[in-house]
């Protein structure tokens, strides 16, 4: 439509733009320091080969790995309005999301796609760090809430990698909003009866741990992830001591009693499947027998139950 | 001696010269009652000047206000027979969040908020107000135990936010807060929430995901402090200002929003000036709101709830 804009700019953009030359062949693990050969690091799903450090993935990255390879589709995600508050730091958080968005090539910190897992449909919402440090604004909310609601017409299990510093501040109280929104979709999913998985990967903290991230009907965390509500260093401010060895890692969470259970990355979608294909195989609740006089409540539906179309 | 906020310097000096006079009034010196009385006078507009157009930073000042009536002033004067319960049944009680069981112009309530305390001892045992995931339980146990009974819940909001702590975090702050959202959702009774003073980030939505959610005029709700997000995102706290500007904690900013349902006015010169007037505001406005969801159907009731907490954001500031 817009010649001018559509047309023209990008053939003058391509006409300067510099060769592609990958630059960063070999990364550094921020735990070791040792140096991997990308394409090694990315068949290792970003796994530092030395030291087994699960390093930060994108969204699409995530989507990848945790689907049967070529098994899964994006979903678009509703339009939100950028910049509600018209915040402004040292910079316009208008600008910030902009120069987000062109690095990144995403609109948000967040996907969702459905597709399968071990042969199972599922629905995945998954965070990208990169954007904003993952934090969750109206638009992420919108992406748990999207993912839940497709997940209910679909019959389907949802589950969630949550990598988030917490609330995006720039949107301000509507951030702290997301907390009771995304937790309605946890409801919406409770109410249909179906799994609700998260997988808490690094790192998972702040209104996003405060909220769906921690009411999964199963949590599960990547090796090493940082989980927590606090910061470290707000926590260390106030008590004034240094933190014990390990605090508010994914083992550290185990050993609290906060998780489930601890799964190496290499092992998620088989892990999954499984749970996913026990969770879906249950036996039928018997009749409920009336009481006399009393009403009783409806029988819950059991999805799990029914034969599984495209099995 | 009351506490003074820097913005409130000219009706401090003011207010000193008054009471000086009244001390040389011992006499019933005509000239002098009248000079107080013209003074007074002055106070007057200049509160009232001065607080209709607080900045949020002043707001922000007025919201922590040591003299600011707190949740166990309200209880006092607006819950008859109020019987607090203690405890989350798993670990310890935790005095930073206050709950039990009353009765609010006649009828049996579940009220919850936080306390803050007023002298060091009871700051000391409410620890300022901030919660550890204990307060949240026992929070969470006086709702299902609301829902179960059919008692309409009160929640008033006054933290800084949940506590920062090694053990707090060992034992869950982050799934605690959730679980209390998560039964406020879920409340088949109705239940009203006003942020009495500072409504701090998650600490805060813990008790507040209401049907009605109200505010005191100079009450402040916020997804971070403003010292923090200046240090955050200025580098420096000294921008605290400038973080309370943009994050837009006002109550008339949040109403416009549609994040709060109703603002509640305050005495001139802020609900620490009359913390009995104000305390009656809050109970009236509490009174009202709870009479028009009373009847509805719980099920309608939680269904509508949750679909104002997902409509939540489509609405800016543009």
């Amino acid at each position: 439509m817009n010649w001018l804009k559509n047309f023209v700019r990008p053939k003058i953009r391509a006409l300067v733009r510099k060769e592609n030359v990958p630059e960063n062949l070999w990364h550094k693990c921020p735990s070791c320091e040792q140096m991997i050969f990308h394409r090694e690091l990315a068949a290792n799903l970003f796994v530092c080969t030395h030291c087994n450090h699960h390093m930060r993935v994108s969204a699409k990255e995530r989507l990848d790995m945790i689907f049967d390879p070529g098994s899964y589709q994006t979903v678009e995600l509703p339009d939100c309005v950028d910049d509600p508050l018209r915040f402004r730091d040292k910079k316009r958080y208008s600008d910030r999301i902009k120069e987000s968005r062109n690095k990144l090539k995403v609109d948000d910190a967040i996907q969702v796609a459905h597709g399968k897992i071990g042969g199972v449909n599922a629905v995945v919402a998954a965070f990208d760090f990169r954007f904003m440090g993952g934090s969750m604004g109206v638009a992420v909310g919108d992406g748990i809430l999207t993912a839940a609601r497709l997940a209910v017409l679909q019959e389907a299990p949802l589950i969630v990698f949550p990598s988030s510093g917490g609330a995006r501040m720039q949107e301000g109280i509507l951030s702290l909003m997301q907390m009771p929104r995304t937790t309605v979709a946890v409801e919406e999913m409770r109410d249909a009866g179906l799994p609700y998985i998260v997988v808490l990967t690094d790192p998972t903290t702040g209104g996003v741990s405060a909220s769906f991230a921690m009411l999964g009907d199963i949590a599960i965390a990547e090796p090493g992830a940082i989980i927590g509500f606090a910061g470290s260093r707000v926590i260390e401010d106030t008590i004034r001591e240094t933190l014990p060895e390990g605090f508010q890692r994914a083992e550290y969470l185990l050993e609290h009693g906060m998780i489930d259970m601890v799964v190496h990355r290499r092992d998620m979608r088989a892990t999954l499947a499984r749970i996913l294909d026990l969770l879906r195989n249950r036996t039928p609740a018997g009749d409920v027998v009336k009481l006399p006089g009393g009403s009783k409540p409806a029988a819950r539906p059991a999805p799990g139950a029914r034969p599984n179309p495209g099995q | 001696m009351p506490t003074f906020l820097e913005f409130e310097k000219p009706i401090a000096e003011l207010e000193g010269k008054i009471e000086e006079l009244r001390h040389l009034d011992a006499g019933g010196d005509v000239s002098i009652a009248d000079e107080v009385s013209k003074l007074q006078a002055k106070v007057n507009r200049l509160l009232k000047d001065t607080y209709g157009k607080l900045s949020p930073w002043q707001k922000v000042q007025v919201a922590r206000h040591p003299e600011r009536p707190h949740f166990a002033d309200y209880v006092k004067d607006l819950v008859e027979d109020f019987t607090p319960l203690a405890g989350d049944r798993n670990f310890a009680e935790d005095a930073a969040i206050v709950g039990g069981i009353g009765r609010f112009r006649g009828r049996s309530v579940v009220v919850v908020g936080n306390e803050k305390g007023n002298d060091t001892e009871s700051r000391v045992r409410h620890n300022f107000g901030m919660a550890r995931p204990e307060g949240y339980r026992k929070a969470r146990r006086l709702f299902d135990m609301a829902d179960h009974f059919h008692l309409p819940v009160i929640t008033l909001v006054d933290t800084a936010g949940a506590y920062p702590g090694v053990g707090a975090e060992e034992r869950g702050q982050a799934e605690a807060i959730a679980r209390s959202i998560q039964s406020c959702l879920g409340l088949r009774v109705p239940i009203v929430s006003v942020v009495i003073g500072e409504g701090g980030s998650g600490g805060a939505i813990a008790l507040a995901a209401a049907d009605r959610v109200l505010m005191l005029e100079h009450a402040i709700y916020s997804v971070i402090s403003p010292e923090g997000c200046a240090s955050i995102l200025w580098r420096t706290n000294e921008a605290a200002q400038d973080a309370a500007e943009a994050l837009r904690l006002t109550a008339d900013d949040l109403r416009r929003l549609k994040v709060i349902d109703g603002v509640i006015e305050e005495p001139v010169g802020g609900a620490h000036r009359n913390r009995r007037e104000a305390v009656r505001r809050v109970g009236d406005a509490i009174s009202d709101n709870l009479e028009e969801l009373i009847g509805v159907e719980g099920g309608a009731l939680r269904t509508r709830r949750r679909e104002k907490f997902v409509e939540m954001g489509k609405i800016g500031l543009h």
